[in-house]
């Protein structure tokens, strides 16, 4: 791993030299202290860290909601303690058309995406607003579906079928739920004007969390429901 | 934008928010940041990666002495046969807490803690990606450690075996609330090994210094990279599995409910695809302290690094694929037992490959046996025997014999202590004079490397022996005349000579620290002639770590600097380490405040699980004190007020640019980071 030709070596180090230099030119310390609020920091994968940060975030979660799906596909006709299993009470139209709300939701948030990098804010609060507002339709649907099912006998501790379909359903629930206090928070913060155009960014990595959401409720609603 | 304008930024001369500006954001002052650089205040509030990775270690090895405490109660019942020292009931609790606590409390903290002190260093970064997530990744686990352990005093430890087999760990067999803490406490360790991850490989892609290419990056930092891919992607199945536990246990779901048709295999999958990646969680960063002090004592550069770094994330892919090694007894059919055992035999080949290269990284150096190699030799020629030994269990038949007899018991010890735990004595060792400004004494530290070589040897090599005549582990005694009376004996012994050589290496810290204290002798930049980034900056490590953004042209780099090829291809020393150590001013350096919120959310978090465990009322505080946590963490500035400006509320990037070069050029010395 030694220098052998110098000449290429010097101009290697010339190169070098004044990238650090643009660096140091563009706050140096600042960049490198504080990454945690600031989109514009300079980085060797050209991501910013926030962004890095939720896809690597997004990587383990997708572990979490591995092993639930796995026990929900061990358990799923397990009713030796009793009462209904999952598939002998769904209501496969109700949650069709719950999950085509959940996914104009994906629709409504890239159009929030875009409208913030347009610096559109009275757009960015009016799909943001409307994301909210279909992912609470999409849960809605949920908790009402969720009553039925206890009403006609399936709880959570009737056996572990059922145990597993509501950790699964209800998991994805709890994402969802907190993807919406996400999306009304980025509402306030629009409205008290901390979400310049120039920080579009933060927009779109809650959009990346509410993808990965949506993206996972897909899987799980074929493997849950659809596949026999 | 309702702040602050660019234009007040670029052209507001003293870079000082309008005054009323921090009012209006800070009713009361509660979003105002601590300022505090030294006192216990400046401790529970910092976001120094070097602090956290010292808080780190402190703690790791507290837990470390509750665990070895344990293991002596252990060798102490078992040191004769019919032993009367604790009852079955203790011991279950006791065993189960030692190696809980052993693996989650103190080996996997104290890689955490090399990799959070050294990894910006090694890369020449000023911090990690995201320092306040740093210190809330830490003050969590310390909470998730003390939610363990408090089961000692509210009713006892978890009894299960640190794997918690189902359906032992339902509460039909396992009534007490032991097996609670451990759900809980292992979930917050969870989350905290989960912020660390994602902190660390955000930091290592992105916070590079210029010149720094992955493949330049030092080996250590290479390791850690792979570990925290790996704490990833194991700990969400360890959490779903804790999660399936939880609701059995405290909401009477029937996930491992057998008379309900469960089925216990289910826990053990998910429990070892978290389980064996672990193995090589904790070994990793072992691998990588070695790999930096073989070089540096052996005076040749690490052989094979490109061989060094794939064979690591070979070994981190591979660990994935052998999982149902631990279950060959549990019935999961010839087809899997056979796939698993090849697959077991294959991991061995990266890991050979690693032995190989220190090997012949030793071979034809100039050897210097202090302290830090006397342990890296020692983690070579130990890790090699429970490597073998390991290799023994991956020939299923022989395993069926071996599994759950002292046999498995001396080979993971072999592998986690002769392996993770020298590795990282050498560590402290090597980087001790970087953290503390001392060196460790070198003459107390080999002659408390002999004795823990002979008491390791003593405890765990006979261990071998009683396995392969049957004695079974976990079970709190045995019979006279079964033939384990003289091993077990010389297994104890050996036990308390490991003790004492922790109580000379402890007795070693005040004695060094004293001496220096009476006699203060400057420590160089570079006190073992050393090759990476951190010896290049002063020792103890000033907290704005880098006087100016190093520039890396190789890998090596420090190294190349100070030796050079002359005209006859020979390598001579070109310049010594002062020479080329970082010289500069600090001033413009700009460093994150400090913050409380990350132990506001630690506080709340236990109290939530203390909660889930004796009355949902606890939670409730608890969850106050986590969202209020959160919502002062969102709200707070990103400085203190006075300091610089308020970065925040940043305009577009162009302009923001222009202010930020301003505030470099322009910033007083006072603004400079605080120095200790």
């Amino acid at each position: 791993m030694t220098d052998l030709s110098l000449s290429k070596g010097d101009a290697d180090a010339a190169a070098l030299e004044q990238a650090s230099e643009a660096r140091a030119a563009h706050g140096a310390g600042v960049a490198y202290a504080d990454g945690e609020d600031h989109d514009h920091t300079l980085t060797n994968t050209g991501i910013s860290n926030p962004k890095l940060a939720m896809w690597v975030f997004l990587g383990s979660e997708c572990l979490l909601f591995g092993g639930l799906i796995s026990t929900f596909l061990l358990y799923k006709r397990n009713n030796l303690a009793g009462g209904p299993t999952p598939q002998e009470l769904y209501d496969i139209e109700l949650t069709s058309i719950s999950s085509f709300v959940l996914l104009m939701s994906s629709l409504t948030m890239v159009l929030a995406v875009s409208a913030i990098q347009r610096g559109e804010h009275q757009r960015l609060r009016l799909w943001l607003v409307t994301t909210a507002i279909l992912g609470a339709v999409f849960i809605s649907g949920q908790v009402y579906e969720f009553q039925v099912f206890v009403k006609e006998g399936m709880g959570f501790t009737t056996n572990s079928a059922s145990s597993a379909f509501f950790a699964l359903t209800g998991f994805h629930g709890v994402h969802v739920t907190l993807g919406i206090v996400m999306l009304l928070s980025a509402v306030m913060m629009s409205l008290r004007g901390r979400i310049p155009q120039a920080r579009a960014e933060a927009v779109e990595i809650v959009g990346l969390y509410w993808h990965f959401v949506d993206v996972v409720w897909v899987l799980i609603f074929t493997i849950v429901y659809l596949i026999p | 934008m309702t702040t602050t304008s660019p234009e007040t930024i670029s052209a507001g001369g003293p870079l000082a928010l309008p005054s009323g500006e921090e009012t209006r954001r800070n009713p009361l002052g509660v979003f105002a940041r601590p300022t505090a650089t030294e006192g216990w205040r400046s401790w529970i509030t910092t976001v120094d990666h070097k602090r956290i990775g010292i808080m780190y270690g402190v703690s790791s090895i507290f837990f470390l002495v509750i665990g070895g405490i344990e293991a002596l109660l252990i060798r102490a019942q078992l040191a004769a046969p019919d032993g009367q020292v604790l009852s079955a009931d203790a011991y279950n609790q006791v065993f189960t807490m030692h190696g809980t606590t052993m693996i989650f409390l103190a080996v996997m903290p104290l890689g955490a803690a090399f990799m959070n002190y050294l990894i910006p260093l090694q890369i020449g970064a000023r911090d990690v990606a995201f320092p306040r997530l740093n210190a809330l990744s830490f003050w969590v686990f310390l909470g998730g450690g003390i939610v363990l352990n408090s089961s000692w005093l509210l009713g006892g430890g978890a009894d299960g075996g640190w794997f918690n087999y189902a359906p032992n760990n339902g509460v039909t067999y396992s009534p007490s609330r032991g097996i609670d803490f451990w759900n809980m406490g292992l979930m917050l360790t969870g989350i905290a090994s989960l912020v660390g991850a994602i902190n660390l490989i955000t930091t290592c892609l992105n916070m590079r210094a210029p010149g720094m290419k992955l493949f330049r990056m030092p080996v250590f930092t290479w390791m850690s990279l792979v570990t925290q891919f790996l704490l990833l992607f194991a700990i969400p199945v360890l959490t779903a599995a804790q999660f399936l536990l939880m609701f059995d246990r405290l909401f009477g779901a029937r996930f491992f409910d057998v008379d309900a048709g469960a089925d216990p295999l289910l826990w053990e999958h998910l429990f070892w695809i978290f389980g064996h990646p672990e193995v090589y969680i904790m070994i990793l960063p072992a691998f990588g302290i070695i790999s930096e002090i073989i070089p540096v004592f052996s005076r040749k550069p690490i052989f094979g690094y490109p061989f060094m770094v794939f064979s690591g994330i070979a070994i981190g892919f591979m660990g994935w694929g052998v999982w149902a090694h631990h279950m060959f007894a549990s019935g999961i059919g010839p087809l899997s037992v056979a796939a698993f055992s090849v697959s077991t035999m294959f991991i061995a080949v990266p890991t050979g490959v690693k032995i190989f290269n220190w090997l012949a990284t030793m071979w034809g150096g100039r050897l210097r046996f202090s302290a830090p190699m006397l342990y890296s030799v020692g983690l070579v020629t130990m890790f090699t025997i429970g490597g073998l030994s390991g290799v023994t269990h991956a020939v299923a038949a022989a395993d069926t014999q071996q599994t759950d007899t002292y046999y498995i018991v001396a080979h993971f010890h072999y592998v986690l202590f002769g392996g993770a735990l020298f590795g990282f004595i050498g560590g402290w060792y090597f980087w001790w004079p970087k953290v503390f400004g001392h060196y460790l004494n070198d003459r107390v530290g080999k002659v408390n490397f002999w004795i823990l070589l002979v008491g390791f040897n003593l405890t765990f090599g006979p261990m071998h022996i009683l396995g392969l005549q049957g004695m079974p582990r976990r079970t709190y005694t045995y019979r006279d005349g079964y033939g384990f009376n003289l091993w077990n004996m010389v297994s104890t012994i050996g036990a308390f000579i490991i003790a004492v050589s922790f109580l000379i290496f402890f007795w070693n810290i005040v004695r060094s620290y004293r001496a220096h204290k009476a006699n203060p002798v400057a420590m160089p930049a570079d006190p073992w002639d050393s090759r990476s980034l951190e010896w290049s900056i002063p020792s103890p490590t000033p907290p704005h770590n880098f006087d100016i953004s190093p520039t890396v042209h190789r890998l090596d780099d420090f190294w190349h600097r100070k030796y050079q090829e002359n005209a006859q291809g020979k390598l001579v020393r070109v310049a010594t380490s002062e020479e080329i150590a970082q010289k500069g001013d600090a001033t413009g350096v700009h460093l994150p405040s400090p913050s409380y919120w990350p132990l506001v959310i630690s506080v709340g978090l236990p109290l939530v699980a203390w909660g889930l465990i004796f009355s949902l009322w606890l939670c409730l505080p608890g969850g106050l004190l986590v969202v209020a946590g959160i919502y002062g963490w969102v709200l707070e500035p990103a400085t203190e007020p006075g300091d610089h400006h308020g970065h925040e509320d940043h305009g577009p990037t162009t302009t923001d640019d222009a202010g930020d070069a301003e505030a470099t050029a322009d910033a007083p010395a006072e603004e400079a980071a605080p120095v200790d």
